[in-house]
């Protein structure tokens, strides 16, 4: 059993000289102990020679290896040093052929899958290379309808499953969604998609424009701000999507422009821009059915994108206008206790980290005609006010959101040469493309 | 029974009557035969509609002009032997010009298309010329980026705004805030609050009653021009007004 007892999560050193030297600035994910974990993982074994067993058995291994891969956690051993021999059982496995060079593998996952009477069947297994008398980590086994979904979602567990074990008690991100706005019907909807991208779905069919998708931490509902009455009477209000209903659910509408709802980490309640008091946009915070709103601002200019802290739900990080331009600030969640944490460029889009030690958030750092560098997503240390550059591309980065692991950033970029959704590690590395297909913008990383 | 046949009898030798005149016509052998005829000189015709094409409701010009002739209808109207009329035809139509002389007949053809009026969306009907004096008074005010400061330019606009609303009082207005397409798009949202509230603030300041107004902010969500640069960027960086029907 492996144990690691060292605090494991995202942690910033952030080494910062003066203001006027270049910072050299750096972040780290995963295990924080030297190098880490070198993990192999051999494409599951087909237990039955068919077609479908072979097209499914295709699909869970491209998934269980971008998981692993994806994850921050591993090392993983590139294929071309494996063993020619695939086990698909504890009995076909010689473990000294993976422990040591040219694989020279810690842990080694493997198993076999077989579909028969519209069932696929998987049996997986992590063993531990370097302990020979006691090799087995982990031993599963899953059935479920034979189709490629199925298949994804198998590879998903069993590599949350191995993701919790071996990366410090955290569970896995594989199985969680993204929230998004897609234009690619022709008018703003809200859509759902995997973690990975896979599996794109259209929820709502509102044919206005839909903005700032926040999944509810239950995973019950998605809040969102939708133009109603687009023709008669337009206005902003907070609309409520449910998740189990399938359907667009009842939640109070208010006076003025309502925008950016945000979900305590709790489920309990909302904090969203509003200016229904005064004709100027102030957060406020509701009930999750909406009832009893309080105003937590009271300051001339914009007020919007809120978001709470989700260690704590006491404190609140938002986008405020009240000095020039946007720049982030922090508050106690009844409003008292204002910081500003952000005071040069334009900052914006805050998001806070599931350990509640960091904002990512949206920044032109240099501001200004001619100056230097684009918008970027940057990572700051809430107690230092250190922080951390993770794009460098001079295009437009917006919208960062942290994966429930913490190790993980969801953000939107133009550098393809369209909004697209892209997710890196919170290090900046791993840059990956998610979307597609139209403009895809304002992603949100569901809680689990 | 007696009045019918009477009545028959009136028609019947009525009917004679003509047989005998038409045929006594055509025995009479006509003057210019005593001398014999000069060649008659060829009968022309032309016709043309000016314009060719129309809406219907509108009308158009038939011009003609003939030689020679001594008998010209037009659509079976007889008509001068040259001239012009208007006409106002409902669906296409081919107007046909008959011109007959000595020299002989000529025809002439003209079509006219007619086309459905493109269509005035106006379910309610609004007084005509409202819209051209609140487009006239009512002007879009322009902000600096990334501010909702009214210019002084803007104020006068609209004290000007606010003149024309007093004089229409049951007029509704939307003031719509719009962004250019830089920076975020929920900040964006709230800036253009901000721009369609200012506004509001100074037509109520300038005595225009708040519930004649509605706001609303487009954000960076509606540009009027999508290129990117500053000229167009200014041009997105506005309060819209609508009158609302």
């Amino acid at each position: 059993m492996l144990k690691r007892t060292n605090t494991i999560c995202v942690l910033l050193f952030a080494v910062l000289a003066s203001a006027t030297a270049s910072a050299q600035d750096w972040i780290r994910t995963g295990t924080n102990r030297g190098a880490p974990i070198r993990l192999a993982a051999a494409d599951f074994k087909a237990s039955i020679a068919d077609a479908q067993t072979g097209a499914l058995n295709t699909v869970f291994n491209q998934t269980l290896w971008n998981d692993l891969d994806n994850s921050g956690v591993f090392e993983m051993v590139a294929k071309s040093f494996y063993p020619l021999q695939t086990p698909g059982a504890p009995s076909e496995i010689k473990l000294d052929a993976w422990g040591n060079p040219p694989p020279n593998a810690s842990m080694v996952a493997f198993g076999n899958l077989g579909a028969t009477n519209g069932k696929v069947d998987v049996q997986g297994w992590l063993f531990d290379a370097k302990n020979a008398g006691a090799p087995q980590i982990l031993g599963k086994q899953y059935k479920e309808d034979a189709t490629p979904e199925n298949a994804r979602l198998i590879a998903h567990r069993f590599a949350d499953e191995i993701i919790y074990r071996l990366g410090g008690g955290i569970p896995g991100i594989a199985e969680t969604k993204i929230y998004f706005i897609s234009s690619r019907t022709g008018s703003k909807e809200v859509y759902s998609m995997d973690y990975d991208g896979a599996g794109q779905q259209q929820l709502t069919h509102l044919r206005s424009i839909t903005l700032s998708p926040r999944v509810s931490p239950d995973n019950s509902r998605v809040a969102f701000s939708g133009l109603v009455d687009s023709q008669r009477n337009p206005s902003w209000q907070i609309l409520m999507f449910s998740l189990d209903l399938g359907r667009i659910v009842s939640f109070p509408h208010f006076g003025g422009g309502n925008y950016t709802p945000a979900w305590s980490s709790d489920s309990t309640r909302l904090a969203f821009s509003s200016s229904m008091h005064s004709g100027d946009p102030e957060i406020f915070s509701t009930d999750a059915n909406g009832a009893s709103a309080k105003r937590l601002t009271a300051f001339k200019g914009s007020d919007v994108a809120p978001v709470w802290n989700p260690k704590t739900n006491g404190q609140i990080a938002w986008v405020s206008g009240r000095n020039g331009l946007p720049q982030i600030f922090i508050m106690d969640a009844d409003g008292s206790n204002v910081q500003q944490v952000t005071s040069e460029g334009y900052a914006v889009s805050p998001s806070w980290s599931p350990n509640g030690q960091l904002l990512a958030f949206s920044w032109i750092r240099h501001y200004g005609p001619g100056a230097p560098g684009g918008q970027d997503i940057y990572i700051m240390d809430i107690a230092s006010r250190q922080f951390v550059q993770l794009t460098h591309d001079a295009r437009v980065n917006d919208f960062p959101s942290w994966s429930p692991d913490g190790r993980h950033l969801v953000f939107q970029s133009n550098r393809s040469g369209s909004e697209q959704i892209w997710m890196m590690l919170a290090d900046g590395t791993h840059q990956q493309q998610l979307t597609r297909e139209g403009k895809n913008t304002q992603p949100n990383w569901s809680y689990k | 029974m007696n009045r019918k046949r009477n009545y028959i009898l009136l028609v019947g030798t009525l009917a004679l009557l003509m047989l005998v005149i038409s045929g006594c016509a055509k025995k009479v052998p006509p003057k210019v035969t005593t001398t014999p005829p000069p060649q008659p000189k060829p009968v022309t015709a032309t016709l043309s509609a000016n314009p060719t094409s129309i809406e219907r409701g509108q009308s158009t010009t038939l011009s003609w002009n003939t030689e020679n002739a001594d008998d010209v209808t037009l659509d079976g109207n007889k008509v001068d032997s040259s001239g012009s009329q208007s006409a106002s035809p409902t669906q296409s139509t081919t107007y046909r010009l008959i011109a007959k002389g000595p020299g002989g007949t000529q025809e002439a053809t003209a079509r006219v298309t007619v086309s459905a009026p493109t269509a005035t969306p106006t379910p309610t009907p609004i007084p005509p010329g409202d819209d051209e004096i609140f487009a006239r008074g009512v002007q879009d005010i322009y902000f600096d980026y990334d501010s909702a400061k009214l210019t002084s330019d803007s104020q006068q606009k609209l004290v000007q705004a606010a003149q024309v609303l007093n004089q229409h009082p049951n007029w509704k207005v939307r003031v719509e805030g719009n962004c250019d397409e830089r920076g975020s798009t929920e900040y964006n949202l709230t800036l253009g609050e901000e721009r369609a509230t200012a506004a509001k603030q100074t037509l109520t300041q300038s005595g225009v009653s708040g519930d004649r107004l509605q706001i609303i902010s487009y954000g960076k969500e509606k540009p009027v021009c999508t290129e990117a640069n500053e000229e167009c960027w200014q041009k997105n960086r506005h309060d819209h007004f609508v009158l609302l029907h």
